[in-house]
């Protein structure tokens, strides 16, 4: 009976495996819509730019939170060494905007690497502050160098070239919000490739059980390695990109708030699925937007109580009013779709 | 015994602070042997399971698997030379599902745990391997299910399964079957007593009923040492060992 039963059950295997991978229906729609950001919210395509540009580093975040379950409160380090390696280049030795990119990339993408084996060993809490202790030394390095970066007062005269050759930067951020938005999605596709891999299965063992992972062959430190190289390569494109469609680099870019607010903004959007980051970065600025200016001296108040009604209430009852009242009917049915 | 060994343990110690948990043991593991160990609670069983995979650096002495020295080695540098293990306790991935776990696993033992632009499972070996695997250890109902939702018996299933994964030449099983519901534990070492006879099997456990019947050599530990080996007729019939278990049942008794 088995035997007969090989092909619709490889069949059924397939689906089970390929279904995680496969674009769900609103996914394109979502993304559509989002790259016609800029021309709906005109007046607001520097918030867009913001958005896209906080989504793509907590998208980094979450590829070594969410799916290789290392905490680190120090991922402002490669945003910082991004973008401000993005900005000298553009200032000393070219200012087109790709190639600015590139170079931002690849230097956080280097001090990801070296940085990889401080992760290696220890526990959660010795993680969370060999990671904090990296972005503070740059921060002060950032500070203390500043014949090369500024100091205190930040990167300054930072002007782009023309994106493409084509697309000068204008004033109300139509060009910087397509260009980031472009370079969201690309780095969105290449995750979403990574994670849905065999590579990002392992990654999740390593999450789920070490002990395991490496009792099946695993080599769980070169995997810690690569992907937290990874991620410190689109944190640096994430600064890269800020200090080119803002002109500007300044020391804050390091700071302990940014990488806390970077956990935050994974805690209100959910890790490991890769929306998180995106749905978090939206909700937060919006939040900050919105809050900011009713009451602009106490809008981190309002910020901390909903991340506290959050924690306590869920993300997923509160998204769904209509379960706040009557019964809980549906008490065992999983929210659907969040992890595959 | 003309068989060559495979795995070779060479005076292992290993001490905690004062507690000498494995005492000086030489232990040889022959090709396509099915070879118990056994020995009173705290006799340093899994300590010894723990040094032989890497889990734990031994105080001394020396690990070879296949006349090659594997002391130095990482745990998962040991499964790539065909020594894998099951835990004692469950070890599993507890957000995949049984299927989800055996393709990863399989992907990786096949080298393609590297491979990042393709699907998990896009290879049909991988999908072969993994309806196999299913079948034989009752897996298939379940396949979709989460293993943390999962019921005791069928976790049980999926650890020894992810080892055979991994198509050891050398498997070491920490007392598999406890906690499987009697009926299926002939079937569980069944399965695991048919595996080819090139594969040697190396097996931890407490039921000397189903010592007997699984093993064809018998190694006793007691107090992390050594105590005696020997063919399993020789085993039940060993003074020694019988004093072994008779003053642990006496100690009880009292």
């Amino acid at each position: 009976m088995k035997r007969q039963m090989n092909h619709p059950a490889d069949a059924q295997n397939t689906g089970a495996l390929l279904r995680a991978s496969r674009w769900r229906l609103w996914e394109p729609l979502l993304w559509l819509a989002v790259m016609f950001a800029p021309l709906v919210f005109k007046s607001h395509a520097l918030l867009v730019n913001e958005i896209a540009i906080v989504a793509m580093f907590a998208l980094s975040l979450d590829l070594i939170l969410g799916y290789t379950g290392i905490v680190s409160l120090g991922h402002a380090a490669f945003l910082g060494f991004g973008a401000y390696s993005a900005a000298l280049f553009a200032k000393h030795l070219n200012p087109d905007p790709l190639l600015g990119l590139a170079v931002g990339t690849a230097a956080a993408t280097v001090l990801g690497a070296l940085c990889s084996f401080t992760i290696q060993r220890g526990s959660d809490l010795t993680r969370l502050m060999v990671t904090l202790g990296v972005s503070l030394i740059l921060y002060e390095l950032a500070n203390k160098l500043d014949w090369l970066t500024g100091g205190a007062d930040g990167l300054q005269g930072v002007t782009m070239g023309p994106l493409l050759g084509r697309f000068e930067f204008d004033l109300y951020g139509q060009t910087a919000a397509w260009y980031s938005l472009t370079v969201l999605l690309l780095i969105f596709l290449l995750s979403r490739r990574l994670v849905h891999s065999p590579f990002g299965a392992t990654l999740e063992a390593v999450r789920d059980n070490r002990l395991r992972a490496m009792a099946i062959g695993i080599p769980v430190g070169a995997r810690l390695s690569v992907v937290y190289t990874v991620a410190a390569g689109i944190a640096g494109a994430a600064g890269a990109l800020l200090a080119q469609t803002t002109g500007f680099a300044a020391l804050d870019i390091f700071s302990f708030e940014r990488s806390a607010d970077l956990m935050l903004i994974l805690v209100i959007g959910g890790i490991g699925w890769l929306y998180g980051g995106l749905a978090g970065a939206l909700v937060f600025i919006l939040m900050r937007e919105g809050i900011a200016s009713i009451t602009p001296q106490y809008w981190t108040f309002w910020i901390g109580l909903f991340l506290v009604v959050l924690v306590l209430v869920g993300r997923d009852r509160l998204l769904r009013p209509w379960t706040w009242f009557g019964k809980a009917r549906n008490q065992s049915g999983k929210p659907a779709g969040e992890r595959q | 015994m003309s068989a060559p060994t495979v795995l070779r343990a060479e005076n292992l110690v290993k001490r905690f602070g004062g507690i000498t948990a494995t005492d000086n043991v030489t232990l040889d593991v022959v090709k396509g042997a099915r070879h118990a160990l056994i020995g009173p609670n705290g006799a340093g069983k899994t300590t010894l399971i723990n040094l032989l995979t890497g889990v734990l650096p031994p105080t001394s002495g020396r690990i070879i698997l296949d006349g090659a020295d594997i002391t130095q080695l990482a745990p998962h540098q040991r499964v790539r030379r065909g020594m894998v293990r099951t835990f004692q306790i469950n070890q599993l991935f507890g957000s995949f599902t049984p299927l989800e776990t055996l393709a990863m696993t399989v992907s990786q033992h096949m080298g393609l745990g590297r491979r990042w632009w393709q699907p998990l499972g896009a290879e049909a070996e991988v999908r072969r391997r993994c309806e196999d695997l299913l079948g034989q250890f009752h897996l298939g109902d379940v396949r979709n299910v989460k293993t943390e939702h999962l019921a005791y018996g069928k976790r049980r299933l999926l650890e020894i399964a992810i080892a055979l994964a991994c198509e050891p030449r050398v498997l070491l099983l920490d007392e598999p079957v406890a906690g499987v519901p009697p009926g299926e534990r002939e079937e569980l070492l069944r399965t695991v007593a048919a595996l080819p006879a090139d594969v040697s099997v190396l097996l931890i456990e407490h039921d000397m009923d189903l010592v007997f019947e699984f093993a064809r050599f018998i190694t006793v530990l007691v107090n992390g040492a050594l105590l005696t080996e020997g063919e399993p007729d020789a085993i039940a019939n060993d003074p020694q060992v019988k004093a072994v278990y008779l003053g642990h049942g006496e100690a009880v008794g009292l």
